[in-house]
């Protein structure tokens, strides 16, 4: 789960990493008082802020209210800004790069340090990135501070600054069982400070349970996608017109790049997971239906999940929800005999296995349309 | 032989008397795994279908287990694998999803230093057809024989296991890595095992998008492995930033992506299955079948 900026730096701030003095607003008129410059930072979960215009300076209350406004009637890649970021504007001599992230391969974290920092790190060169994997469990060490400051160029106060940063950073991306915190610019102040003037945090989200203090944020997700998640269903909105349940997110993909493929654009993702209920299968067409696709397609492939018990699900559903759209299955595996009676006895097209499936939906979907 | 288990596997099984950990203790030992004792804290004493429960892995060694299944809530799969690492079990399996990945980390790194293999978090497990079977995959689909199968997802090797099976393509090993970002083996680490494995002939790699595990499998494969390759890569059709049912399924910052995949596994001679279903078909010509 991404975090907004705001709420990375309140973690910052309790970490004792130094952050631009600041606070967030809803509306405008929340501006009270302004000291000096100031920058109005939107807030959103997407990148490119910068770019959609969503940075704004101001230097008396007035004009900060009129930019905040601006800002808040904005959408940054169709997301709506909801919070502006008000805060001091820095008085900045050079800008640095500093970021702890999760290193899949190598099953640790890595620390990546840069001086070339206020840009996307994917576009600075990798002989100017600097690398140090941490041992998760030793954790980080003064010393790593004070390797990566040598090769940025850091000495005296600086030095000290950055290590200090960089074990607390460490132990925020720990504690917090982050998957990335990010400083970019680790903003050189005119008076030789360290500053982080951004802050972007990505927590892993099957340890939410543990960070009460965490505030959920939808905003990736659409609202249906929200609703799904919020009763267990894997469910990611495509812009396609076929409707797909399948078990299983492998399969689940496969079944959409196979549609795919034959040139059928899928309207969604939505995994049914390992679990051998009736209601399970029959609430996935109840969500699927309101994402509103032109035909529907059912691929399993039974093992814990038995293709009779998604037949009856199947029928449950269509008598339930009285679907009239096509509905396709393909039922493979565990009780599939069984299954594909049960629905061609209802009058529901089944198969056993893929390609004629995708065939049929290929031709409902030409009907329809 | 086979990789990771075989027929002289004494399975533990951490969490038996739950749902999941009893059903399935049921079906290995159908399909003839040696499942010897579970533990479940506070219900020591019982039985699971003939196999006895203690209240600690310490007791529960005893029954000279040599791996240990984890099928334990998210939240307490941490302390279940280092109850087991500490009672010097060598090989563990976690069957469990939605394990927070710091934890993961601290046991996969724990492993490491003392020798121990992880399959997993939230692996479908591992089976030796006609030796034994360690997790919850289908009794029904496999069929002795030589081919690997080593893959990110469940329910999708199933079914390219079935298609193999059907074909007349038997297995040796089938191993769910498992669909977390942090997983104890990726797909070098068993490159290196199927290539030195006497019984396995070719071998399939199940990958998705997320990661670079299958790029890093491509370069390995020029470099180490002799035996005949073949590949398949789910979600060519997603889009970045959403996370595709598995944590570790998600392409994120321009990384991931099926066709970087598809491409690296090209341009080492591994063929790349369009479908599932061409899978077999592709093995029998490397096999020259």
């Amino acid at each position: 789960m991404k975090l907004y900026e705001f709420q990375g730096k309140a973690l910052f701030r309790k970490y004792g990493i130094p952050v631009p003095e600041g606070y967030v607003v809803r509306s405008p008129d929340e501006i009270k008082e302004v000291k000096g410059d100031v920058v109005l930072k939107a807030q959103v979960l997407v990148g490119g802020r910068g770019k959609a215009g969503g940075i704004k300076f101001a230097s008396d209350v007035e004009e900060a209210r009129k930019k905040a406004e601006e800002l808040l009637n904005m959408e940054i890649k169709g997301t709506k800004v909801r919070y502006v970021l008000v805060e001091e504007k820095l008085d900045i001599a050079g800008e640095l790069y500093l970021s702890i992230i999760l290193d899949r391969s190598a099953r640790r974290p890595l620390i990546m340090a840069s001086g070339e920092g206020g840009v996307e790190i994917e576009s600075v060169p990798d002989e100017k990135i600097f690398k140090m994997h941490v041992d998760p469990v030793a954790g980080a060490h003064p010393f790593m501070g004070r390797v990566l400051s040598r090769k940025l160029g850091l000495d005296g106060q600086k030095a000290k600054e950055f290590t200090s940063m960089l074990l607390a950073l460490y132990r925020l991306f720990s504690e917090y069982d982050a998957e990335l915190v990010e400083i970019n610019p680790l903003v050189i102040t005119g008076d030789g400070h360290l500053v982080a003037a951004d802050s972007k945090v990505i927590v892993d989200t099957d340890s939410l349970y543990r960070h009460p203090d965490l505030e959920r944020n939808w905003e990736d997700a659409t609202p249906l996608e929200r609703k799904a998640m919020e009763r267990g269903y894997a469910f990611v909105e495509l812009d396609g017109d076929v409707g797909v349940i399948a078990n299983g997110a492998g399969l689940t993909m496969a079944t959409l790049d196979a549609l795919l493929l034959h040139g059928i654009k899928p309207r969604n993702f939505l995994d049914l997971g390992g679990t051998d209920n009736v209601e399970v299968t029959k609430n996935a067409f109840q969500l699927l239906l309101e994402a509103d696709p032109k035909v529907i397609f059912v691929n399993i492939f039974g093992g814990v999940t038995k293709c009779s018990t998604v037949a009856q699900g199947i029928i449950a559903a269509r008598d339930a929800f009285s679907i009239e759209k096509p509905i396709v299955v393909r039922l493979s595996g565990v009780h599939e005999e069984e299954g594909r009676a049960m629905l061609r006895e209802a009058g529901i097209e089944a198969f056993g296995e893929m390609m004629p499936a995708i065939e049929a939906v290929a031709k409902a979907l030409r009907e329809v349309k | 032989m086979s990789i990771i288990i075989d027929e002289n596997t004494r399975i533990l099984v951490q969490g038996i008397t739950g749902h999941q950990g009893a059903f399935h203790t049921g079906e290995m030992i159908k399909f003839g795994a040696k499942v010897v004792a579970g533990v479940t804290p506070g219900k020591g004493g019982r039985e699971v279908h003939g196999v006895p429960v203690y209240d600690t892995v310490e007791e529960a060694m005893e029954r000279e287990p040599n791996a240990a299944m984890i099928a334990v809530p998210a939240r307490f799969v941490r302390d279940a694998a280092f109850e087991s690492m500490y009672a010097g079990i060598k090989t563990i399996y976690i069957l469990t999803e939605k394990v927070p990945v710091h934890d993961a980390m601290e046991i996969i790194h724990y492993a490491k230093l003392h020798g121990v293999t992880v399959v997993g978090p939230n692996s479908p497990g591992v089976t030796a057809p006609g030796r034994s079977k360690m997790g919850i995959m289908p009794n029904h689909i496999f069929r002795e024989g030589g081919v690997a199968v080593a893959s990110r997802s469940g329910t999708l090797t199933y079914e390219i296991v079935h298609a193999l099976s059907k074909s007349g393509l038997g297995q040796s090993t089938v191993i769910g890595l498992g669909g977390d970002p942090v997983v104890g083996l990726n797909f070098v680490d068993i490159l290196a095992m199927l290539e030195n494995d006497d019984d396995t002939e070719a071998i399939v790699l199940v990958g998705e998008i997320g990661g670079t595990a299958e790029e890093e499998a491509a370069e390995y494969i020029a470099k180490h492995v002799s035996k005949p390759v073949v590949a398949y890569i789910a979600g060519r059709s997603a889009p970045p930033g959403k996370r595709m049912g598995h944590a570790g399924a998600i392409i994120t910052r321009g990384r991931g992506t099926a066709e970087s995949k598809i491409r690296a596994f090209n341009e080492v001679g591994v063929p790349v299955a369009d479908f599932p279903q061409d899978v077999p078909g592709l093995v029998r010509e490397k096999l020259n079948l």
